[in-house]
């Protein structure tokens, strides 16, 4: 608390770096429109910006590939170097800090101690919970006992990339270190997904920026991501929607169609079940997306993308188990076996019904031959 | 496992295996129906009593001159949302891909747009009928359960359709396991309810025609 008194305020610290204020109420609009806000935002999002300290930010990583701070460091509103010098205070990420072993944890420990209750947790990686976490250990910790304790102080935890958001490639099946997705580790406390595999650098960035100006948590979809960002399917804001509209399809990745840019739905693009911002905001500097670049959304910012099925099977196609998609033969041995077993059941039902018809033919004629006796 | 997941994979798979049984347990069921031996003098020969069947499932498909008046209504809807039901359902892109997948072909679809336009249609269509069927004195105290759940079905398929296409009601990927899920309820109800007519009404028809021919009757 009483460090945080102590900071500089977000506006002090530009003014310090000789940041020209028509530069920064360039950054603040270029901000105000990647989040969709109207354009008067912008000047309440500076004001906010110049009076704010920044806030102390922990990072942990967990079992992920470190893709996630990649594409961090690969952001360009605001660039990297921006966001954890001037918005944020980065006070432990193990990979990007330069201390290392117990001064890093130190570290850690310090920032945890001065802002608890105000710091914003970011975690990237799923945690492992089997065999009681052993899976994952740092410091002589398990990654299960590191995140409850970080957690516990933390005003908001936003989990980066799918494997923290949803479990991702680690609690794919067969998932064999039970590893979970950090929303269902930390009951009670505010979570924010930014889910991608990795996810787009200036949603991210965003995403950070948007809690320190507004000082709460984004509004959120039902799998708790900002709706700014994941508001709109992929396939709904596709440069290449006309086509699918228009029933042109590439039937493969070097057939004509293809060549003329048409849609890739046929080929088992996962766009129109896929929400994020990667045909609106893109990637490098917004330069293109996997889509632009030829190939096939793989909906890697939805929840169990790597169990769905090949990446190249088309939405529609039926999966039938884990075989994956069904094929022709498949599903006509199983039609015809269950041809065979209507025929069975339907000469069976057949015969019951004669058998039926006549005992009760037979009934009259017994009871008519008895009264006669009589 | 989500929706969209569960709809395509063991529902479908349910629901595919169900419908086979069901139909071909059906038509084994009707095939071997105990016929009377026809011991009356036939008019005309087998051959062209063949052919009187195949005639009438031409001529009972079309409305008698003599009672257009009175058919003409519930003729046009039933031509007009049968027709619907085949651009909508065989035509368009992501349906091919799905049906493809079983029998291992593809063949070209319509713009979604054109199919998008039928689709409105039909459901209109398909209001339209039950409006019929619910205001018409003889229809209603014809219908039963069977009329109505049948109706519901197709209509559910079709509504959530176009609730996908159009993106409305919940997130795509949920209304796509709803329309996929309802796809599932009516191959399970196929074989057991009036839909089945699809598999019954031309050999049925073909059937009297045979029959009246072999009386000596038009057919």
């Amino acid at each position: 608390m009483a460090r945080l008194e102590l900071e500089p305020t977000i506006g002090e610290l530009l003014d310090r770096q000789g940041v020209s204020r028509r530069s920064f109420f360039k950054y603040c609009t270029a901000m105000a429109s990647l989040l969709a806000l109207p354009p008067l935002a912008a000047r309440a999002m500076a004001e906010q910006l110049l009076a704010a300290r920044r806030p102390s930010v922990i990072y942990l990583s967990f079992q992920e590939c470190t893709g996630c701070l990649e594409s961090l460091t690969r952001s360009f509103a605001p660039t990297i170097e921006n966001l954890i010098f001037n918005v944020v205070s980065l006070d432990y990420d193990d990979t990007l800090m330069a201390a290392a072993g117990a001064q890093a944890e130190q570290a850690r420990e310090q920032a945890m101690r001065a802002n608890y209750g105000k710091y914003l947790l970011v975690v990237d990686g799923a945690v492992p919970t089997g065999d009681g976490g052993v899976y994952h250990c740092a410091a002589g910790r398990t990654g299960l006992d590191i995140l409850a304790t970080c957690a516990k102080g933390a005003a908001a935890i936003v989990c980066v990339g799918t494997c923290a958001s949803f479990g991702g490639l680690p609690s794919a099946d067969p998932n064999p270190t039970d590893a979970r997705a950090i929303s269902t580790l930390v009951p009670g406390k505010p979570v924010v997904n930014v889910s991608g595999c990795p996810p787009i650098p200036e949603v991210i960035a965003g995403t950070l920026l948007q809690y320190v100006t507004s000082g709460r948590v984004p509004d959120l979809d039902e799998h708790l991501r900002p709706t700014v960002f994941f508001g709109n399917s992929i396939h709904d804001r596709c440069y290449r929607r006309p086509f699918y509209d228009q029933g042109k399809f590439a039937k493969t990745f070097d057939d004509a169609g293809a060549r003329n840019g048409w849609c890739l739905y046929e080929l088992g693009c996962k766009g129109p079940t896929t929400y994020n911002a990667c045909a609106t905001v893109k990637w490098n500097n917004a330069v293109s997306f996997p889509i632009q670049s030829g190939h096939p959304c793989l909906g890697c910012a939805e929840p169990d993308f790597w169990d769905h099925g090949s990446f190249y099977s088309p939405i529609p196609s039926p999966r039938w188990g884990k075989a994956g998609e069904v094929s022709p033969a498949q599903a006509g041995a199983i039609a015809a076996g269950a041809a065979v077993a209507g025929a069975a059941i339907g000469v069976g039902s057949v015969l019951l019904g004669r058998r039926r018809i006549a005992r009760r033919q037979q009934e009259p004629k017994s009871q008519s031959d008895k009264g006669n006796e009589e | 496992m989500d929706l969209v997941d569960f709809a395509r994979g063991p529902a479908l798979k349910v629901a595919f295996v169900i419908f086979f049984i069901g139909v071909v347990w059906r038509l084994v069921n009707v095939l071997l129906l105990h016929h009377r031996r026809n011991l009356s003098e036939p008019r005309r020969g087998v051959a062209e009593s063949v052919f009187g069947g195949l005639k009438a499932m031409g001529s009972r498909s079309w409305p008698h001159p003599e009672f257009i008046k009175r058919t003409i209504t519930g003729e046009a809807l039933g031509y007009s949302y049968h027709i619907g039901l085949f651009i909508v359902i065989l035509l368009f892109a992501p349906h091919i891909i799905f049906f493809g997948s079983f029998i291992g072909v593809r063949w070209p679809a319509l713009p979604n747009g054109v199919v998008t336009i039928f689709a409105v249609i039909t459901v209109t269509l398909f209001v339209a009928v039950l409006f019929r069927r619910l205001a018409h004195p003889v229809l209603r105290r014809l219908s039963n359960f069977d009329d109505f759940f049948s109706w519901f079905v197709v209509a559910l398929l079709l509504v959530t359709g176009l609730m996908a296409t159009a993106h409305v009601g919940a997130p795509y990927p949920t209304i796509l396991g709803l329309h996929i899920l309802s796809f599932d309820l009516l191959l399970i109800w196929y074989p057991f309810g009036k839909l089945m007519h699809a598999f019954y009404i031309f050999p049925t028809r073909a059937v009297d025609g045979y029959l009246l021919t072999r009386k000596g009757a038009p057919s």
